[in-house]
C-alpha cells in the first residue's frame, strides 16, 4: 500500500491558477518582447520582408548617421539618469529620515503632498512645467523678478546647455515621491529597541541615521537605484510631452526613448522603420539589462543584510 | 388607441428606415482634419447627399499627429473606410505602392487640376495619380493693421524694406515685431525658410534643379534664405527660444505682435480670435521689380482604398470632389485652404482673398524639400528645422547649414552625389 503513495498526483490546480497569469503576460509581454528581438533581424526591400542578420545593428553602430544620434541619445540618457540618482534620490532618502520623525506634526499631510505629482499623467507634468517655465505666459520669470533675481531668469527649455536639465529636475519633482515612499517604509520597519540601545550606547540623532539606520536602509536604496535605472532609460513621455518627438533644441533632449519612437513610427516626412525601431529597441533591451545584472551580481549579492 | 397609433408609426419608420439603408452605400472618410468635422457634417456632406441620392458620407477623423499609423495599421488590418484623406509626396506613395491606394488616373474630374497641382499624388514619373488634389496652403506674412498704422510703416515690398519696419516697430517698442518661436522648430523651416526661400531660388526653377542635381544646397540661391534669417532673432520676442507655436498664435491674435510668419490656415483660427484688422503680405523680394515667387503647398489630397466594396460610389464622390462645387464650398468654408482646381471659385473671406490674389501675381512653388527628397535618412525636411533653428539662434553660420545639409542629402540621394 505506501509503495502506491510514493509518486504523487500531478497537482494540476497549479497549472489551472497559473494559466491566466502565464497567458496574459505572454500575449501582452513575452511574445512582443521577442517578436520585437526577431523583427530587428530583418529589413523591408520592395515590400518584402527579407532577414538581413545583424546589418541594422551595423547600421546603427557603423553609420555616422545612425551613431551619432544613438551616442547622442545614450548620452543624454546617462546624464538624465545622473541627475536622478544626485538629486531624486538622496532628496527622497532625507524626506523619509524627515517624516519618520516622531515630532513632526502633520506628516500625512506632507506625504500625501509630496507623493500626488507621482500619479499624475505626464502629459499633464509636461504641459504644467512648459507653461511654468514659459518665456510668455509663465509665472517662473515673474516669480524671479519679485525676488530680485530676474537676471538668472533664461527660456531654459529653449536653451541646448539646460534643456535636459531642465527636464530631468521636473521629472525628479514628479517622481520624488517613489523613494520618499519606499525608504519612509523601510525606516519605519526599524524596530525601537535597536534604535533605544543605540541611544544608550550615545548615538543619537544625525550621528544615529548614519550609523544605524542608513546602514539598515541601504538595500532600499539599491533597489530605488535599480527602479530608478529601468525607469530612465525606458523614458519617453515627459520629453515627448514637453518637447516633441524631435526632441529639440538641436536633439539635445534627445533620449534613447524618443529616438526609438521617431524611428520606428516616423515623423513628419520621416516614414517608420520598424526594422531599425526594434534594433535600437533591443539595444535599449541589451542596456537596461546588462545594468541590472551588473546590480544584481556585482552589488545586491554582495551587501550585508541584517536580521532583527 | 393613441398609444397603438404611436407605436405603429414608430414601426413604420423604422421598417422605412431599414428598406431605405439597405439600398444605400455608405462611404467612409478617412482623415487626420478633425477641425473640420463639422464643415464636413454641415455643408459638405448634405451637399453631396442632395445630389447624389443613395451614396451616404461618414466623415472619421483621427489625431493629426496620429493619422499616419493608425491609417497604416487599419490599412493593414482591413478596417480602413472606402475614402482616404491623402497627405502629399511619400507617405501617401508608399500606400500606394503597398496597394493600399486605388490608381484613378483615368477619373474625369482630374482634368480639373494643373501638373503642380498633381505632384503631390503622383508617381515620380507622373504617369500614374492615386489621389485628387483637394486643397493648398499659400505662405507668406500676415500682419496686424492697427500696428502698422500706429508705428507708421508701410508694407513692405523688398528684402530692405521689410528689415526698415522691422526695425520701425522695434524702435517704437510697443509690439513686438515678429511673433515666431523655434521650440516646436518647424515653424522655423515652413513659415521661415520654405516661406522666404522660393524668392532666391526662384520657385519651381530650383526646386526641380535640386531634385535634378543641377543645384547643391550650399549654392547661393539655398543658402542665401538662411542668411536672411540670421537676421531674424533681435526682432523676436524675449525667450523666443522657447515659445511654441501656439505661443506664437496666440501673441499675435492678442495684439502683442505687428508680424506673424504664416501659412494660409492660419486664415479661419485668426478671424475668430483677433479684434483688429489683419492684412497679409508676400515673402518681400531682393531688388524692386523682381519676380516674386511664393511657397503654394499642395497640402491635402483624397483618394480611394483600393480594397473598397463600393468602387463605383467613390469614384463618383471623388468627381465631385474634383468640380467647382465642391472646390467653392470647401474654400469658403475653410478660408485658407485653397482648392487645387482649375475651376474658377469665388472667396469671401478678405484675407483669404489676399493670399489667393498673389497666385496672380507671383510664380507658384512648393516646399522645395518634400518631393523625392525627404525619402532617405537623413531625412532632409527634418533637417532643415534643425538647420532653421539653429542658424535663427546664431550657433551654425548659413554656410554651415547648407554645408551639412548637402552632405547629409548626398549621403543617399544618387544625383546629388
Amino acid at each position: 500500500m505506501p509503495d502506491t503513495q510514493t509518486k504523487p498526483k500531478f497537482r494540476w490546480h497549479i497549472v489551472v491558477f497559473l494559466a491566466p497569469a502565464v497567458l496574459v503576460y505572454t500575449a501582452v509581454m513575452i511574445y512582443p518582447l521577442f517578436n520585437t528581438l526577431r523583427l530587428s533581424l530583418f529589413t523591408e526591400i520592395d515590400q518584402e520582408r527579407v532577414f538581413v542578420g545583424l546589418q541594422n545593428f551595423r547600421t546603427l553602430f557603423g553609420d555616422t548617421v545612425w551613431s551619432t544620434q544613438f551616442w547622442n541619445a545614450l548620452g543624454n540618457n546617462f546624464w538624465f539618469f545622473v541627475v536622478h540618482m544626485l538629486v531624486q534620490n538622496p532628496i527622497g532618502v532625507a524626506l523619509a529620515a524627515i517624516l519618520s520623525h516622531p515630532k513632526l506634526r502633520f506628516a500625512s499631510f506632507y506625504r500625501s503632498a509630496i507623493f500626488i505629482p507621482t500619479i499624475l499623467s505626464f502629459v499633464i507634468v509636461g504641459f504644467a512645467w512648459k507653461l511654468i517655465l514659459s518665456p510668455i505666459w509663465g509665472i517662473a520669470p515673474g516669480m524671479l523678478d519679485a525676488v530680485g533675481l530676474k537676471s538668472l531668469y533664461a527660456p531654459w527649455l529653449g536653451k541646448e546647455a539646460y534643456a535636459l536639465t531642465a527636464l530631468s529636475l521636473v521629472s525628479v519633482w514628479q517622481f520624488v515621491g517613489i523613494p520618499m515612499m519606499l525608504i519612509y517604509a523601510a525606516l519605519l520597519s526599524i524596530p525601537d529597541e535597536i534604535l533605544e540601545a543605540a541611544e544608550v550606547e550615545g548615538i543619537t540623532g544625525f550621528a544615529s541615521f548614519w550609523k544605524i539606520k542608513l546602514p539598515l536602509i541601504l538595500p532600499s536604496i539599491g533597489i530605488i537605484s535599480i527602479l530608478t535605472f529601468v525607469a530612465n532609460f525606458n523614458a519617453f513621455d515627459l520629453i515627448y510631452a514637453a518637447q516633441g518627438a524631435l526632441a529639440g533644441p538641436d536633439f539635445s533632449t534627445d533620449i534613447l526613448g524618443t529616438f526609438m519612437y521617431r524611428t520606428f513610427f516616423g515623423f513628419q516626412l520621416q516614414l517608420g522603420d520598424p526594422h531599425m525601431g526594434s534594433t535600437i529597441a533591443s539595444a535599449m533591451f541589451a542596456i537596461i539589462l546588462v545594468g541590472v545584472c551588473l546590480y544584481l551580481f556585482g552589488i545586491q549579492s554582495r551587501m550585508r543584510r541584517y536580521q532583527f | 388607441m393613441k398609444k397603438t397609433t404611436l407605436i405603429g408609426a414608430m414601426l413604420a419608420t423604422t421598417m422605412l428606415a431599414g428598406t431605405a439603408s439597405a439600398e444605400d452605400v455608405t462611404l467612409t472618410i478617412e482623415s487626420w482634419r478633425n477641425d473640420d468635422l463639422a464643415i464636413w457634417q454641415d455643408k459638405i456632406i448634405p451637399a453631396f447627399e442632395a445630389e447624389h441620392p443613395g451614396i451616404k458620407l461618414k466623415f472619421t477623423p483621427s489625431a493629426p499627429a496620429e493619422y499616419n499609423a493608425v491609417l497604416n495599421s487599419k490599412l493593414d488590418a482591413g478596417s480602413a473606410g472606402d475614402i482616404i484623406t491623402c497627405r502629399p509626396f511619400d507617405a501617401s506613395q508608399a500606400l500606394f505602392e503597398a496597394g493600399h491606394l486605388a490608381d484613378i488616373t483615368d477619373l474625369e474630374g482630374m482634368a480639373n487640376f494643373s501638373a503642380v497641382s498633381k505632384s503631390g499624388w503622383s508617381t515620380d514619373d507622373a504617369s500614374v495619380q492615386y489621389c485628387v488634389p483637394m486643397a493648398s496652403v499659400i505662405h507668406g506674412f500676415i500682419y496686424n493693421k492697427d500696428a502698422f498704422a500706429e508705428v507708421g510703416v508701410e508694407v513692405p515690398k523688398t528684402e530692405a524694406e521689410f528689415f526698415a519696419v522691422l526695425d520701425k516697430i522695434k524702435e517704437d517698442g510697443n509690439y513686438t515685431p515678429m511673433a515666431m518661436g523655434t521650440n516646436d522648430q518647424w515653424e522655423a523651416a515652413t513659415m521661415g525658410y520654405n516661406n522666404i526661400g522660393p524668392n532666391y531660388w526662384k520657385g519651381e526653377e530650383g526646386r526641380l534643379a535640386l531634385i535634378a542635381g543641377d543645384q547643391k544646397l550650399t549654392d547661393e540661391p539655398w543658402v542665401a534664405p538662411y542668411r536672411q534669417l540670421a537676421k531674424w532673432a533681435p526682432y523676436l520676442g524675449d525667450g523666443y527660444e522657447a515659445q511654441t507655436y501656439p505661443d506664437s498664435q496666440n501673441i499675435f491674435t492678442l495684439g502683442r505682435a505687428a508680424i506673424y510668419p504664416a501659412g494660409s490656415w492660419e486664415v479661419s483660427g485668426f478671424n475668430g480670435l483677433a479684434d483688429f484688422e489683419m492684412g497679409a503680405f508676400y515673402p518681400p523680394v531682393q531688388n524692386a521689380g523682381d519676380t516674386c515667387y511664393i511657397s503654394d503647398h499642395t497640402d491635402i489630397g483624397i483618394g480611394m482604398n483600393a480594397a473598397t466594396p463600393n468602387a463605383e460610389a467613390a469614384k463618383t464622390f471623388l468627381n465631385w470632389v474634383g468640380s467647382s462645387e465642391f472646390a467653392t464650398i470647401f474654400a469658403n468654408a475653410l478660408p485658407g485652404f485653397f482648392p487645387l482646381s482649375s475651376a474658377p471659385v469665388t472667396l469671401e473671406d478678405p484675407l483669404a482673398q489676399e493670399f489667393i490674389s498673389w497666385r496672380g501675381e507671383c510664380e507658384s512653388s512648393i516646399r522645395s524639400t518634400y518631393q523625392i527628397l525627404s525619402r532617405g535618412t537623413p531625412n532632409l525636411e527634418n533637417e532643415t528645422w534643425n538647420a532653421s533653428v539653429a542658424v535663427i539662434k546664431g550657433e551654425e553660420s548659413p554656410e554651415d547649414a547648407g554645408k551639412r545639409l548637402q552632405e547629409g542629402l548626398a549621403s543617399w540621394y544618387d544625383p546629388q552625389k
